[in-house]
């Protein structure tokens, strides 16, 4: 069986699964934000009863993240909503605003606080849910529905998916980042490539890869339609988890004979600095084929590319430069936000070469990614032409209706920040 | 649940996502708040470029201005329909908007498991594209028996592929009650 397949077997209490069937699992977590938990909560009370307790406080971990720093009315209500149920039901992980544990986005804040664990299985209300899986565990997004059903009884169906192996060959070279990896294979089997299925990611390439790098590739896997995203654990991954969490947890590795639905190789000469033109993460090209594409904004930021590794990345390209369009970061939470402060380049902290280099910096949350209310740091309010390292590049995504967004990795959009139009990083580093 | 639906179509293309379905600025209002909730249907397929919406002339809007519902209880649409994010809000705002059926070339899963275990509305794959084949104001006919959609306005039929597995909870109107059926809950 493949990893994702022996995890779900093991948690259906079966010896063996095939993909196609569809089988009940036990739920080791249950993550909500602040848009989806008061619905969440919603079904939950009118299915179960007024007064229904959840299965398991330990196992819900709940972290507000997407309409944080807004004045809007009814996002504040949503976050109260979550206050109330945290009370009522004594639930321990909650990351509540404006406290002392305030986190920021939830996929990179899953992992900081130690709950994305080898072999377990995670549901979040969240399509980008699936960035836990870079730690060796089947992590997916649902909806509001079969969260609540979770929220009562610990357990979900699932079908199981069919996995499809992408194979890093060899060493990945110096400019090119994992978002540009995972940009590439969307773009070459498209929106709707990995439909149903588990995207599983390996090779010398991946084994080199740091954590952080290792979340981007699984982050982006719904934007090609996948399930989840997959990485088997080893050394890095255990190293990670043993400074941040005490709880146990049981790995999972692949069998010698495992069956994938198509196993696709990559080799370095094939990796380039990759932009997702608008409006399609499918729609990408090499960076230096889109070169004297005009920009006017920049965005660094979200649970894709708001890690400090991301910033690290567009700090090197930054530092001494200057921004010659409006440039916005978001740190993904405040770990990431610290990260700034304590983290240097040579003798500047990358908090002041942001500063230093013109780039306006926001608090720890989702901020433009979503677009979110009037008012978000950083929401494309008109017809701007961005460059981000966000995920999703739909029709008003960021905002207006009007605006255009192509993705890149931390390297292209710093360096496309420093020109004002799309820039390959390489001439920069 | 009655076996036959009618009424007039809503074309759209291909990877219509979550966003378009519902934008996220829209998100915050509360589905469990009856008058609320209405603001699902108002805003329901906003997000959809006006040249897209109401295939093939465009500029259709799905929800007249000042409506909560639509006058299209039908949407037939392309490949990976409801890609994107994990919105709940996206199925409720079309069931909001009055829709019934949804029948497209595939969907995106999160959204189909979405409309299945929460009963909003039945999504039915078609056979080959049908998009490119119907106007948005035809009035179009869904047998749910004989997984056939017959267009009234050009006497056109259509197969549609049955529902494999989720039928039963298609047919039990959602996860819950499929579960409850099944003394699971
Ligand atoms: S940062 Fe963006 S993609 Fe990630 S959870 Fe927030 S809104 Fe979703």
């Amino acid at each position: 069986m493949t990893i994702t397949e022996k995890i779900l077997a093991k948690h259906a209490g079966k010896i063996k699964v095939e993909p196609g069937e569809n089988i009940w699992v036990d739920v080791d977590i249950l993550l909500t934000h602040d848009v989806c938990g008061p619905p969440t909560f919603a079904i939950f009370k009118q299915q179960f009863g007024i007064d229904a307790k959840v299965w398991d406080p330990e196992k819900v971990v709940i972290i507000p993240d997407h309409y944080i720093f807004t004045s809007d009315p009814c996002a504040k209500r949503n976050v109260e909503i979550l206050r109330d149920f945290v009370s009522e039901q004594n639930l321990p992980h909650f990351y509540d605003v404006g406290a002392e544990m305030y986190k920021g986005v939830c996929h990179v804040a899953l992992p900081e606080e130690g709950f994305a664990l080898p072999g377990q299985v995670l549901f979040g209300t969240d399509s980008h849910t699936s960035t836990a899986g870079a730690f060796g565990e089947f992590a997916t997004g649902i909806g509001n529905t079969d969260a609540a059903f979770i929220l009562g009884t610990g357990k979900l169906w699932v079908k199981v998916p069919e996995t499809m192996k992408f194979i890093i060959d060899g060493e990945i070279p110096s400019y090119v980042m994992a978002k540009d990896i995972i940009l590439k294979i969307i773009g070459d089997i498209g929106v709707d490539g990995a439909a149903y299925r588990t995207m599983e990611f390996a090779g010398s390439g991946v084994e080199a890869m740091d954590m952080e790098s290792r979340m981007t590739l699984t982050n982006m896997v719904i934007e090609a339609g996948g399930k989840n995203g997959i990485i088997e654990p080893d050394e890095t991954t255990f190293a990670y988890l043993t400074k941040r969490t005490q709880r146990s947890y049981e790995p999972v590795t692949e069998d010698k004979n495992a069956r994938f639905h198509s196993v696709t190789r990559y080799t370095s000469e094939q990796l380039l600095p990759m932009v997702a033109k608008p409006h399609s993460p499918g729609n990408t090209a090499p960076a230096r084929e889109l070169r004297k594409t005009k920009l006017n904004r920049a965005y660094i930021g979200s649970c894709t590319g708001g890690k400090l590794s991301d910033f690290y990345a567009a700090a090197r390209i930054l530092k001494g430069r200057e921004v010659t369009i409006a440039t916005y970061t978001v740190p993904a939470t405040t770990e990431v936000s610290a990260g700034l402060k304590s983290t240097r380049i040579d003798e500047q902290s990358l908090w002041e070469i942001f500063e230093n280099t013109g780039c306006k910096i926001g608090p720890p949350s989702c901020a433009a990614c979503l677009g979110g209310p009037a008012d978000t740091f950083g929401r494309l309010n008109q017809a701007e032409v961005c460059i981000s390292t966000t995920n999703r590049n739909f029709p008003g995504r960021m905002g207006s209706k009007q605006s255009q967004v192509y993705l890149a990795s931390p390297y292209t959009v710093a360096a496309s920040a420093l020109t004002g139009q799309i820039t390959d990083p390489e001439d920069y580093l | 649940m009655s076996s036959i639906i009618k009424g007039k179509a809503f074309v759209l293309g291909d990877d219509i996502d979550t966003d378009q379905i519902i934008p996220a600025e829209y998100l915050v209002y509360r589905p469990d708040d009856a008058e609320e909730s209405k603001n699902y249907g108002r805003y329901a397929l906003s997000g959809v470029p006006s040249a897209k919406s109401g295939l093939p002339a465009g500029n259709i809007p799905f929800v007249a201005e000042d409506g909560c519902e639509s006058d299209y209880r039908i949407i037939v649409a392309g490949k990976n329909f409801g890609c994107g994010s994990s919105r709940e809000h996206a199925p409720f705002a079309l069931q909001k908007a009055g829709v019934q059926a949804v029948v497209a070339t595939s969907y995106a899963r999160i959204f189909y498991r979405n409309v299945i275990d929460g009963g909003f509305l039945t999504p039915f794959e078609s056979k080959m594209d049908i998009s490119i084949r119907i106007k948005t104001g035809d009035v179009v006919e869904i047998d749910f028996n004989q997984f056939k959609l017959f267009n009234r306005t050009t006497q056109e039929e259509y197969s549609l592929i049955p529902l494999g597995e989720v039928a039963a909870i298609v047919q039990a109107g959602g996860l819950f009650e499929y579960a409850r059926i099944n003394k699971m809950v």
